[in-house]
């Protein structure tokens, strides 16, 4: 201790860099010299046994077929086999359909909340606090039922008028919700136990803030996917684009950084993935707007009782002409206009989706680990897949809600049969007047009273 | 007092080793209050004519006046703003708000001697303001629909309104990345998260407060009031009656002021709403008039407000000798709510009590003598509101109206003429609507 208190007055700049909050001795200065002991140099690595170093976890068969080459170029042949790799993924996922689309979202989820509950365990050194580990889990179910439940009660409105059990669980969705999350919440509080107030606290607000960031998002996902499936794989393989491009650029062109943050990144690694990622996806959304498969929402077909992708496409999936600007060679363009909005996403997707990644970055920083976990040889954990996806995700259901969807016309049906006789014939009179302005409804024939 | 000042002195200069340190110190109880200049020791707080009034009386009785005089004063407060009316209520709702707020965000500071990190403060009320915009803009647009129709840039706000309110949040984001300095990259992210976890317990919960009211006054008014009454009563109970410890967390508490607390906030639940359920300024939605440009609580009351007959089950027949009771439904759904509030809401007291404690404070901060800080006050209130209103979303309202109107006018025109005739369809059946058809 005394060791400690030296080091820190002789204002060593770097000794509050490696730390680990390790609990050393004492009763109720367990949190607190954790914190403390966490701006010391120690050990750091050592102490977490979680976290293997990353080489170790390549698989045999792809050393064997790698050790010729050097070790530069085996790190760069690894990630580049498995960016394939997850890339074909991908793209099976999406042949499979939306029903494989879910399940792969909610596993992902599961595995993100998972890395980053550990990296909270391994930071606080609580993984044996008192009920803890079935708190945090507890509680991604409960936020996972009431989420899940309200996309159910959107979606599938006539599955569950048939069902009398799912009929019940539906009315009163929001009640059984919050009745879960208190008994999580209760049992927290009489899980305190004296002497680790503080790590409690800590980890409780640690879960909770995963669950925000990673719960609701991947939720939001899965609310874009029914939109269309268009707009689940557009942004993802957007982001998956400027990753790869800027890295190229980077890799090519690069000399000066961009932000102290990621001494790796570079402004023209920065630039080019931008002007890249928006002409690829200008492509690739006149590609994918063709087929129904992608563009149409999907919809649960109660009789088949499966999921169904058939519709009219919507206005912003047929093609329509633009006039470009006067002194340009061609005169009209055919474009859909969904392109247009490829053009936003993308350059929200290269402008500010490397904030994500940078917020992630700083976040390994301070707590002191290389990558979120090793569950991807050469790349790290899903998390560092994804930690950029997050961002995009909300930003394009934000933008749906804003700029492209109305609201659902079967949930506003549903919303007015629940009203009032007299607020449903006033709002039956204010949709006639409106319809007959609109000329949909012939004007108002008078009635002998 | 020289190693006070040194300490203080390394604190202001050191940035991060005697953060560390000072962390370490807050540990030790003799150096911690004295480390942390925003927390005073309560007693010196008290305002100066209350101590002269009460200079002769002995230390403890001098305390339970103090307590008892603010209580008072609360309460009554507390009705002069519900005769002021709802605009009055929203206001003193924000205030709160932004208090409890400031005052955890302080102890978030004084726990990681973060006082100094570049921008923070910045940050977190920038914050603050996004997560208000939203939720007010959220608010606006439901129930003051006509008004934003009629006013064009409020048309705009609120058409993209959710864009503008993630972007300014973006914003706030970006700004917080590349705040980011090397050797506080660990602080600030708990600062970061410390202020997320405020916002989502605060903001949300006052927001959820307002909604509250705008279902009628006694929504707001009756919950708050079973609190107090079970914080009071639950005391008393405990002062005259008290031997068993109800939980480690909190040692004054016992069983006998917990069962005691509860039979008689429920006896008060019931009596409070039949007293209130019979005015209309309590009972009635509040809405803003579009002509007046006021809120008016002005309307037919809903059938929750209206007495009926209860026949009563035959134990209470033979017990009372009445076979049936005049009773406002309301009053049956105030014994769930008072029930909540003496069951639950004490778990809200000791997630409170167990915050404290983990953190080494004794009051959240000094605004009230003998009482503490805002939060002090409010700790229990927060998830009855969350309670509440979800209890109102399950049990009790409809959609609302405006908001469903609003939704139909963004359809498109043959979504709403598909709706128009399943609705036209959906009144003739229930004989709403004549049978006869216009010309097509």
């Amino acid at each position: 201790m005394t060791e400690l208190r030296r080091r820190g007055a002789a204002a060593d700049p770097d000794s509050t860099d490696n730390l680990s909050d390790k609990e050393a001795d004492g009763d109720d200065r367990l949190g607190l010299v954790g914190d403390a002991e966490g701006e010391c140099e120690g050990d750091t690595k050592a102490n977490t046994p979680d976290v293997p170093p990353s080489a170790d976890n390549t698989p045999e068969y792809l050393n064997k077929a790698l050790e010729g080459l050097s070790s530069r170029w085996r790190n760069w042949w690894i990630r580049g086999i498995l960016s394939l790799t997850m890339i074909s993924g991908f793209f099976l996922i999406i042949y499979l359909g939306p029903v494989m689309l879910i399940i792969v979202v909610m596993s992902v989820q599961i595995k993100c909340f998972q890395e980053i509950i550990t990296i909270g365990y391994r930071v606080y050194h609580s993984y044996e606090l008192p009920w803890f580990r079935t708190l945090s889990w507890y509680f991604l179910i409960c936020v996972n039922y009431f989420f899940y439940g309200e996309t159910v009660a959107d979606y599938f409105g006539a599955l569950v008028q048939r069902e009398e059990p799912l009929q019940f669980l539906v009315r009163y969705h929001r009640f059984i919700s919050f009745a879960l999350y208190l008994a999580g919440f209760c049992m927290f509080v009489l899980s305190l136990v004296k002497k680790h107030y503080r790590l409690q606290f800590y980890m409780f607000a640690w879960t909770h803030v995963t669950l925000l960031i990673v719960v609701t998002q991947s939720h939001l996902v899965i609310q874009n996917l029914f939109e269309g499936m268009i707009w689940f794989i557009v942004p993802i393989s957007i982001v998956i684009c400027n990753d790869i491009m800027a890295y190229l650029f980077g890799f090519f062109f690069g000399r000066t950084p961009l932000i102290k943050l990621s001494p790796k990144k570079t402004w023209e690694g920065f630039i080019g993935g931008f002007f890249s990622t928006v002409v690829f996806s200008f492509i690739f959304a006149y590609l994918l707007s063709q087929y129904q498969y992608f563009v149409c929402p999907v919809e649960y077909n109660s009789e088949t009782n499966r999921f169904a992708v058939e519709c009219q496409p919507p206005d912003l999936f047929i093609q329509q002409e633009y006039t470009l600007p006067s002194n340009l060679q061609l005169k009209t363009v055919h474009l859909y206009p969904f392109q247009i909005h490829s053009v936003a996403l993308s350059s929200f997707a290269s402008l500010i989706g490397p904030f994500g990644g940078f917020f992630a970055s700083g976040f390994k920083r301070a707590f002191k680990i290389k990558d979120f976990a090793d569950t991807i040889p050469g790349h790290g954990g899903i998390m560092d897949r994804f930690d950029c996806q997050y961002l995009m995700a909300t930003f394009t259901h934000v933008y749906i809600a804003s700029f492209i969807r109305g609201p659902n016309p079967s949930k506003v049906l549903q919303q007015l049969l629940v009203l009032q006789p007299e607020q449903q014939l006033s709002i039956f009179n204010t949709l006639r007047s409106h319809l007959r302005e609109r000329g949909i409804l012939p004007p108002a024939v008078l009635e002998a009273q | 007092n020289w190693s006070l000042q040194r300490r203080k002195g390394l604190f202001l200069f050191k940035g991060s080793e005697t953060e560390g340190r000072a962390d370490r110190d807050g540990a030790s109880d003799t150096e911690g209050k004295q480390d942390v200049p925003e927390v005073p020791v309560p007693a010196d707080d008290t305002p100066e004519v209350l101590n002269k009034a009460l200079s002769g009386l002995s230390s403890r009785w001098k305390n339970w006046w103090v307590r008892g005089i603010l209580t008072l004063a609360m309460i009554s407060f507390f009705f002069f703003i519900i005769y002021l009316g709802p605009m009055v209520l929203m206001m003193i709702v924000l205030c709160v708000q932004i208090k409890c707020f400031h005052e955890i965000i302080t102890i978030g500071y004084s726990v990681y001697h973060s006082y100094h990190l570049p921008w923070f403060r910045t940050l977190s009320w920038y914050f603050l303001l996004c997560v208000n915009y939203f939720f007010y803009g959220e608010t606006v647009t439901d129930y003051f629909f006509t008004l934003v129709q009629r006013e064009e840039p409020l048309r705009i706000l609120s058409k993209y309104h959710r864009f503008i309110s993630f972007a300014l949040y973006l914003t706030g984001f970006c700004m917080f990345v590349l705040s980011l300095v090397k050797k506080h990259y660990r602080l600030q992210f708990y600062m970061f998260g410390w202020t997320h976890v405020t916002l989502l317990i605060i903001v949300t919960q006052s927001h959820l407060i307002i909604h509250n009211l705008f279902e009628g006054m006694i929504w707001f008014i009756v919950p708050i009031s079973c609190v107090i009454c079970n914080d009071i009563m639950a005391y008393m109970f405990g002062f005259f009656f008290g031997r068993t410890p109800l939980i480690k967390l909190s040692p004054k508490k016992t069983w006998e002021g917990f069962i005691g607390g509860f039979f008689a906030t429920i006896l008060f639940g019931i009596l409070l709403s039949y007293v209130m359920a019979g005015y209309r300024y309590f009972v009635c939605p509040v809405e803003f008039n579009n002509d007046s440009n006021s809120f008016t609580v002005y309307c037919e009351p809903s059938e929750l407000f209206q007495l009926q007959y209860y026949v009563l089950p035959s134990v209470l027949q033979s017990a009372t000798g009445w076979t049936t009771v005049r009773l406002y439904p309301f009053q049956i759904h105030s014994i769930a709510l008072s029930s909540f509030a003496s069951i639950m809401g004490p778990f809200g007291g000791f997630f409170a009590s167990g915050f404290k404690r983990a953190f080494k404070i004794k009051d959240f901060a000094n605004t009230i003598p003998g009482h503490g800080g805002i939060m002090d006050r409010f700790d229990c209130q927060y998830l009855m509101a969350t309670f509440v209103n979800v209890y109102i979303a399950s049990f009790i309202r409809g959609p609302n109206p405006s908001k469903v109107i609003q939704q139909l006018l963004a359809l498109r025109l043959d979504q709403q003429l598909h709706i128009f005739n399943s609705l036209k369809a959906h009144l003739i059946e229930k004989g709403l609507l004549p049978a006869v058809e216009e010309a097509a």
